[in-house]
């Protein structure tokens, strides 16, 4: 009998947490009319968030951008020029690559904190404790952590661009018989500048999915040490598959 | 005055309160006792609002808490202060900031008056010197003083302390309830200390509650307590776990 309800139970709890999810997202957006009393913490988890994110996201980005322009010269057949792989390595990394590997290193390194973060508060009471001295804990708390994610994930993936494209340019230069002047004509003569916008759009939605599921995830922790872990678990897989999700609905409206 | 009537709660198909009932009046200092997992901590999170109930009400100066929208309910609760088990001091701010938190976001002080207000709510827990620690830094019983110098910083009305002793040595749990004591009677605070220590519902309360089974068993005072022929009320006061209830 318990085994013919549990999917039943299942489908009903998902319906009840993405209507918390809305519930606690619309109290976060009506809580903007209210901005300028947060923006200071905000400022501080755009630090958080943003500023010190910028070493991982360099270094993945660099990588992925000299993984890119290695792996598209050995694709390449003989009658295809070199010099292509400027083109492949900067339409990849804008399109793609940047904002997603953003997304993915941040999700473990941004959405993983704010999960444990608030899992913690709310096990050891530290957010009762704000509501009990009068403050509102969505305003206080998750209000500023998403604005910040909004704010710097477009930030984090032009670095990631950059980078990516310094990595691909490197790589190319350095191992392969591409000068510079080659690498540049190919990365020109495809470039179209709305691959980078499209870039900053998905780093926005990515911006919000991840630090908004770690804000629920963490924001309705149950149980001690236990609960927190699970929190943080969701918040990773979660947000991996929501972010890939994202990718190809934002691929298929904008391309 | 606080007031709560018929209040239901239950989590998850656990009926934790099954229509409890009772009234404080200003000044009193009530002691809420019963076994663990009774519903103590509960019913007091229901009378500053971070619970709501099944079906109830509870009243605060005349004001039914669980109906108030988030604003109203703010205010009463910057009447309130609010002592936690563990302290529930947050973690990324020092003992001063940690004080000086609602002072600055809900008070028109000035800095300097904050500054103040915090050093001298230090001094009452005896603590002084300790603004600028971080709470990972405190033992056990000062968390509780820095979380009952929080609670009074913002000169509230109503204190209410959630186990103030409970793990502590003798000597800090005879400290805790002498601050209990001074706070209630100094400043006519309207206090309600749960806990199921009896060492302190006698040192400190001029009235007790027991729930048992999600209701109230036993509301009087501590000489009726003691002489209250009520197998559960006897078991719990005397520690005896031969008698059956």
């Amino acid at each position: 009998m318990q085994l013919l309800f549990s999917p039943i139970i299942a489908i009903i709890s998902f319906f009840e947490g993405i209507g918390r999810y809305v519930l606690l997202m619309t109290s976060m957006f009506r809580s903007f009319n209210r901005w300028h009393k947060y923006i200071s913490y905000s400022i501080d988890q755009m630090i958080i968030i943003g500023v010190k994110s910028i070493p991982i996201i360099i270094l993945t980005a660099f990588f992925s951008g000299m993984v890119t322009s290695v792996q598209s010269s050995y694709q390449f057949s003989s009658w295809i020029p070199d010099w292509y792989v400027g083109s492949v390595v900067g339409e990849s990394v804008l399109l793609e690559l940047g904002p997603m590997i953003t997304g993915l290193v941040l999700t473990g390194r941004v959405g993983a904190t704010i999960a444990a973060e608030l899992g913690t508060m709310r096990v050891t009471e530290q957010i009762d404790a704000l509501e009990s001295l009068s403050f509102d804990p969505v305003v206080f708390l998750i209000f500023p952590r998403i604005v910040a994610g909004i704010v710097m994930f477009p930030i984090l993936v032009i670095v990631a661009d950059f980078f990516g494209i310094f990595g691909g340019w490197f790589t190319a230069s350095y191992t392969m018989d591409v000068t510079s002047f080659e690498f540049f004509k190919g990365f020109r003569t495809w470039f179209h500048p709305w691959d980078a916008w499209f870039g900053l759009i998905k780093a926005v939605s990515f911006g919000f999915a991840i630090t908004s599921i770690a804000c629920y995830y963490g924001y309705f922790t149950k149980g001690g040490a236990e609960g927190v872990g699970k929190a943080t678990t969701l918040t990773v897989v979660i947000s991996c598959v929501t972010i890939v999700f994202l990718d190809y609905v934002l691929a298929v409206m904008f391309l | 005055m606080i007031k709560v009537r018929d209040l239901y709660k239950s989590f998850d198909g656990n009926k934790v309160l099954k229509g409890v009932n009772f009234s404080i009046e200003t000044g009193e200092a009530v002691a809420i006792i019963g076994k663990s997992g009774s519903g103590k901590s509960v019913l007091l999170k229901h009378i500053n609002g971070l619970l709501k109930p099944d079906s109830g009400e509870i009243w605060v100066d005349n004001k039914l808490v669980n109906t108030l929208s988030f604003r109203k309910l703010q205010n009463i609760r910057a009447k309130m202060g609010m002592v936690f088990q563990a302290g529930a001091l947050f973690d990324s701010l020092t003992v001063g900031e940690n004080i000086g938190l609602a002072l600055r976001r809900l008070t028109k002080l000035r800095e300097n008056e904050v500054l103040e207000r915090v050093q001298s709510s230090l001094i009452d827990v005896d603590l002084q010197g300790t603004e600028n620690l971080m709470p990972a830094e405190l033992s056990g019983g000062m968390k509780k003083r820095v979380g009952i110098a929080r609670a009074i910083a913002i000169k509230p009305d109503f204190l209410l302390y959630d186990e103030p002793t409970t793990g502590l040595d003798p000597v800090m749990t005879d400290i805790i309830n002498r601050l209990i004591v001074k706070f209630q009677k100094i400043n006519s605070i309207t206090s309600i200390i749960v806990t199921h220590e009896m060492r302190t519902v006698f040192d400190v309360s001029n009235r007790i509650i027991m729930l048992h089974n999600g209701k109230v068993q036993f509301d009087g005072t501590s000489e009726e307590i003691k002489n209250c022929n009520d197998l559960a009320v006897r078991q719990f006061i005397t520690g005896d776990s031969s008698l059956v209830c």
